[in-house]
């Protein structure tokens, strides 16, 4: 469908998506009617920091917006915040608010994001439990960063692993709690959480794994400890809970608008509806690199979807679809990833673990598919080009470090 | 308020007022200042806020850290006074910094 006759765009959901949509409408020299819808009180802002500089104090909110208030006035941008939106009406072609009142659009673009899962345990709602995803959460939690503190972190993923390093940093005495057998076992390899495990206990972090959470223990409503299954009692002045995230897709669900865990769009982030689109943690897109599509819970593809859905609304070329990245902060480690590592068949190690500096290369038929690099910027900037690129790489080349990535990807690059 | 010039691969300048302490970055993207999108919002993570440094300011800009150096190195169109601008903090020294934003970034 044509939409470049759009004079009424409304962006529901003020994160990365929703906000990269708003710049790239105005850039791509959209001048209608454009407003922003979001449930929360503050205006966009970044969430990786939530978990790293923000949590550790080192930053000013105000550090964490991706545009300062003027921003939205010079681009005439209409910001209408605290409020969800309650429905989307597709036959009326509007989104009426849960204060009242409704926004007609020509086009509408969904960038709900996530939410938190809930704790399925007794205890979850104790005082002094918490989620971590919302500037709110933070602020809650800050209070508690006190050296000393007994923290206990359910689920070992980015989200835990990262405040576990910040805590530890503060000086808390921090516990994570993971079910699995390793941590961080549902996105990368064996090598890599050996890796944050070995690093973490090194730190000073308890890491509990395969253990099962039974309850949260409360004096009155405050939180005091973590039960186990096997009846270990793990004390806690504060517990945070990083259980993996859900995607926000009943707006769209319950418009009529297809959904299978995510909201389903197309290459130009356009959904079952062709005045509607999906974009960032809420949309479940095609991985064109991978020949099948899922959700991906990440800034470059909030900001991709954000620019695809923006020049497909405006008629303009599809901007590039690049190979997914992601990079995680943990102490002095920086972790970049690029690629998706499901299906590998055979992994690669360049360099040593020890040396807190290496990457591992995710294969499959001989053809990288992902990169787990830890302070590696070679090896992560080099494998986009290569995942990409769908060449063909030797696994004993590849984990040669007297061959520099560049000679190594010029050559791949050139067969 | 410190001023910083960003020059596009036109040769148009824009001026910028910016606040000390910032990054070179956050105060282009503040201002709308094409060709530095800084996906990762400072992390040193992705090379898309690469910039030349005027000559002139390249003594006053501070080092590389080794992760800026290694992210360079396989960025586009590396030059001597390449730069990641979300390396670049801002202080009453860098008051008049020129800056240049590549073309591959536009």
């Amino acid at each position: 469908m044509d939409l470049t006759g759009a004079s009424r765009i409304v962006v529901i959901g003020g994160g990365q998506a929703g906000a990269q949509a708003l710049q790239s409408l105005r850039q791509g020299g959209y001048a209608g009617a454009l407003t922003l819808v979001g449930d929360e009180p503050a205006l966009p802002y970044q969430r990786p920091p939530l978990s790293k500089a923000y949590m550790k104090g080192e930053m000013t909110e105000e550090r964490l917006y991706f545009r300062p208030a003027p921003w939205y006035q010079d681009q005439n941008i209409e910001v209408i915040l605290s409020t969800p939106a309650k429905r989307v009406d597709r036959a009326n072609r509007t989104v009426e608010l849960a204060h009242g009142g409704h926004l007609d659009y020509d086009a509408l673009i969904i960038a709900t994001g996530s939410r938190p899962r809930v704790l399925p345990t007794k205890g979850a709602t104790l005082h002094g439990v918490h989620d971590l995803r919302d500037l709110s959460d933070v602020e809650r939690i800050r209070p508690n960063m006190i050296a000393g503190r007994k923290m206990v972190i359910v689920g070992a993923g980015y989200i835990g692993l990262e405040a576990a390093a910040v805590a530890r940093q503060m000086g808390l005495d921090v516990t994570v709690l993971e079910m699995a057998p390793r941590v961080l076992a549902r996105v990368t390899s064996p090598v890599m959480s050996d890796f944050f495990e070995t690093e973490h206990r090194a730190q000073g972090v308890q890491i509990l794994t395969g253990a099962r959470l039974d309850h949260l223990d409360g004096d009155g409503d405050k939180v005091t400890a973590a039960i186990l299954a096997d009846g270990a009692r793990i004390d806690a002045d504060i517990v945070l809970v990083g259980i993996g995230i859900l995607p926000n897709e009943e707006l769209a669900r319950d418009a009529g608008i297809a959904c299978n865990d995510g909201i389903l769009v197309d290459r130009d982030a356009r959904t079952s509806d062709p005045r509607v689109f999906a974009a960032g943690d809420c949309a479940s897109r095609p991985l064109v690199h991978y020949g099948r599509s899922g959700r991906l819970e990440s800034v470059h593809n909030a900001i991709e979807q954000g620019k695809l859905a923006a020049a497909a609304i405006l008629g303009k070329p599809r901007p590039v679809e690049d190979c997914p990245w992601f990079w995680s902060d943990q102490y002095d480690l920086k972790l970049q990833i690029a690629g998706l590592n499901q299906d590998y068949d055979e992994i690669v190690v360049r360099g040593d673990p020890k040396d807190r500096k290496f990457a591992a290369f995710y294969l499959r038929n001989g053809t990288l598919i992902a990169v787990d690099a830890i302070n590696s910027p070679p090896e992560f900037l080099a494998s986009k080009k290569l995942i990409m690129s769908g060449a063909k790489l030797a696994p004993d080349v590849l984990g040669d470090t007297s061959i520099s990535m560049k000679d190594i990807a010029a050559a791949a690059l050139a067969a | 308020m410190t001023k910083i010039i960003y020059v596009d691969n036109n040769g148009t300048e824009r001026v910028v007022e910016a606040t000390n302490g910032e990054s070179v970055m956050e105060a282009a993207v503040k201002n709308s200042i094409p060709g530095i999108d800084a996906d990762c919002g400072g992390a040193c993570a992705c090379a898309t806020c690469h910039v030349y440094v005027d000559a002139s300011f390249m003594d006053k800009v501070g080092e590389q850290q080794e992760m800026e150096k290694s992210m360079l190195d396989f960025a586009e169109n590396v030059q001597e006074n390449s730069r990641l601008s979300c390396q670049i903090t801002i202080s009453d020294a860098l008051d008049g910094l020129k800056v240049t934003t590549p073309e591959s970034q536009h």
